[in-house]
């Protein structure tokens, strides 16, 4: 075990730094730049059912530290994923990948992790019941934690792979619905989604979104997602993977000792395509700077008093 | 890495220098950048620049190209844009070249038309340069709203471009829109500009031709899916499997 490695629900990650679902496409645009094999493993775009073009453009809003985007799950389909996408992922990257998943129905969310259960690559299922930018599913399901058991359940009858459930923090209490995703079987959770943000341009005085609303991230709401993690790495004893606006190596760290097993590190990758890569590179001299020798080991490590 | 790309396929960030940044019209700047512009392939590309201050990059394509410099013209329409204008002679710059997939040259014919309205008129110059350069006759259609707008006009007719100026006021060339100047004789088409004109020109255009569009981008090579758009051909990226699509693929939203 080196230095940076840690377990993630029974599978060793060399390094605990995962591109997030949606910011890392299915690797092979970034694979342009430089060996991707660097990383922990990387989330996959989010995948449907059904291909799904998403919602009307502009999609995209900056704001300060941060981004907003309403995409709105764009992705050619799990049968076009598998038969596609996966064999191209294969040729840049030979771990095993987190397959991001989303629905619009607890049968959705079964039918798509069935068929990706079978996808040998495939590490982890990552569930996602946080989507702000999809009406009728998504982030539906993560704000009711009756809902998200349900998909849960739904989704660990159908694979042996580890499931890890992706919340939403437009919640009111976030430790309720990973208790309930944990209860029903899950083995992993991974939080924050975005946040519900919306910017309005003073000349059209329109929303800039065309959906009006979507999702804010970037590292404005890294002390949201830390907060978060925190909380819910407190009331669970299954692995958190931390992300929102996770920019360094220092960041890295912070969420670890928050509670995260692994970090997710997502809107960086789409200002800096080499983010996952320098976070990577910098760890080593970064613990060493703050006396840490393993990584593993300060998971959860945060001292009060 | 195999399955992606060869090397010299591949977008590349790297830093570049400020070697020239001047106002050269009402609101619209010119910034020369000397670094490694060997991503850069063909007319139509565009850049995408770090700020300092902002969140996301800003992508601006490309005007002209020499073996150590990328020219780029850009209007002042937000903070982004303001604060490059002010940024002097030998500051630095974090820019991804090589993006998008610029113009297919191949089909021009003997006597392409090109076209280009406000800020859509940069990518309009490499390309003629290029199309001249393979012995092509060469018509521009440069569109502005009114003459303090206007740019280019010489430097197209240097390169030997038959050069026509529209302005919508009527304050320096041909009064009306681009549409309002177009010749009857021409091979094919290349344009870029705001949507209005663009398609404008798609009803006023009787050969086929090729377009470049803008949209709002998050990454601008291909991975956030912000920029999509529906086609005849499937859902294409504008950043990477554009800026530039072909009129038969083109499905106007409304």
């Amino acid at each position: 075990m080196g230095k940076l490695s840690v377990n993630l629900c029974g599978i060793k990650l060399d390094n605990p730094v995962i591109p997030a679902s949606g910011t890392f496409g299915y690797g092979y645009e970034f694979a342009e730049l430089y060996d991707i094999n660097c990383l922990g493993t990387f989330s996959f775009k989010g995948t449907t059912r059904d291909p799904r073009f998403g919602n009307p453009t502009p999609r995209i809003a900056e704001c300060t530290a941060g981004m907003i985007n309403a995409v709105g799950l764009q992705n050619p389909g799990v049968d076009k994923v598998i038969g596609e996408e996966l064999p191209k992922l294969k040729q840049c990257f030979h771990k095993p990948v987190m397959a991001n998943v989303s629905g619009f129905s607890v049968e959705d969310y079964a039918y798509t992790c069935e068929k990706l259960d079978k996808e040998e690559q495939v590490g982890w299922l990552e569930v996602n019941v946080s989507c702000p930018n999809v009406h009728g599913g998504g982030m539906s399901f993560g704000t009711d934690p009756k809902a998200a058991a349900e998909v849960t359940r739904a989704v660990k009858a159908v694979t042996t792979k580890p499931v890890i459930v992706k919340l939403s923090p437009n919640v009111t209490d976030i430790v309720t619905i990973a208790q309930a995703c944990a209860d029903a079987g899950a083995d992993g959770i991974s939080l924050i989604n975005t946040l519900l943000g919306m910017r309005i341009d003073l000349r059209t005085r329109k929303p800039i979104i065309a959906n009006t609303m979507g999702g804010f991230s970037g590292p404005a709401i890294f002390p949201v997602a830390l907060r978060m993690v925190y909380q819910v790495a407190k009331a669970v004893d299954i692995p958190v993977v931390g992300m929102g606006g996770v920019s360094t190596a220092e960041d890295v760290i912070e969420m670890m000792l928050a509670g995260a097993t692994a970090v997710e590190v997502g809107a960086a990758n789409l200002v800096d395509p080499y983010a996952s890569k320098k976070i990577v590179e910098d760890l080593p001299a970064v613990i060493e700077r703050y006396g840490i020798k393993n990584l593993s080991e300060i998971i959860g490590g945060v001292k009060h008093g | 890495m195999g399955g992606t790309p060869a090397p010299d396929e591949n977008m590349k960030d790297s830093v570049f220098s400020i070697v020239e940044n001047k106002r050269i019209a009402k609101n619209v700047y010119q910034m020369v950048l000397e670094g490694d512009v060997s991503a850069v392939r063909n007319p139509g590309e565009f850049i995408n620049i770090k700020l300092d201050g902002f969140y996301l990059r800003r992508p601006i394509s490309v005007y002209d190209l020499s073996d150590d410099t990328v020219t780029i013209i850009y209007k002042v329409v937000g903070k982004g844009t303001a604060a490059m204008s002010s940024m002097a002679v030998g500051e630095t710059l974090q820019v991804l070249t090589g993006l998008g997939n610029g113009y297919d040259l191949s089909l021009s014919g003997d006597r392409p038309l090109l076209i280009g309205g406000g800020v859509g008129v940069p990518p309009m110059y490499l390309l003629a340069k290029r199309l001249i350069a393979q012995g092509k006759s060469v018509s521009v259609i440069l569109g502005f709203n009114t003459a303090d707008e206007v740019f280019g006009e010489e430097e197209f007719k240097a390169i030997g471009c038959d050069v026509t100026v529209t302005t919508v006021d009527g304050s320096r060339g041909v009064k009306g829109f681009v549409t309002d100047a177009m010749p009857t004789d021409y091979t094919y088409f290349y344009t870029c500009g705001p949507e209005p004109m663009l398609k404008a020109v798609y009803r006023a255009t009787n050969t086929s031709g090729q377009f470049s569009f803008e949209e709002r981008m998050g990454c601008g090579f291909g991975a956030c899916m912000g920029c999509s758009c529906k086609t005849v051909t499937g859902y294409k990226r504008i950043c990477k499997d554009g800026p530039v699509l072909k009129k038969e693929e083109i499905l106007w939203e409304s």
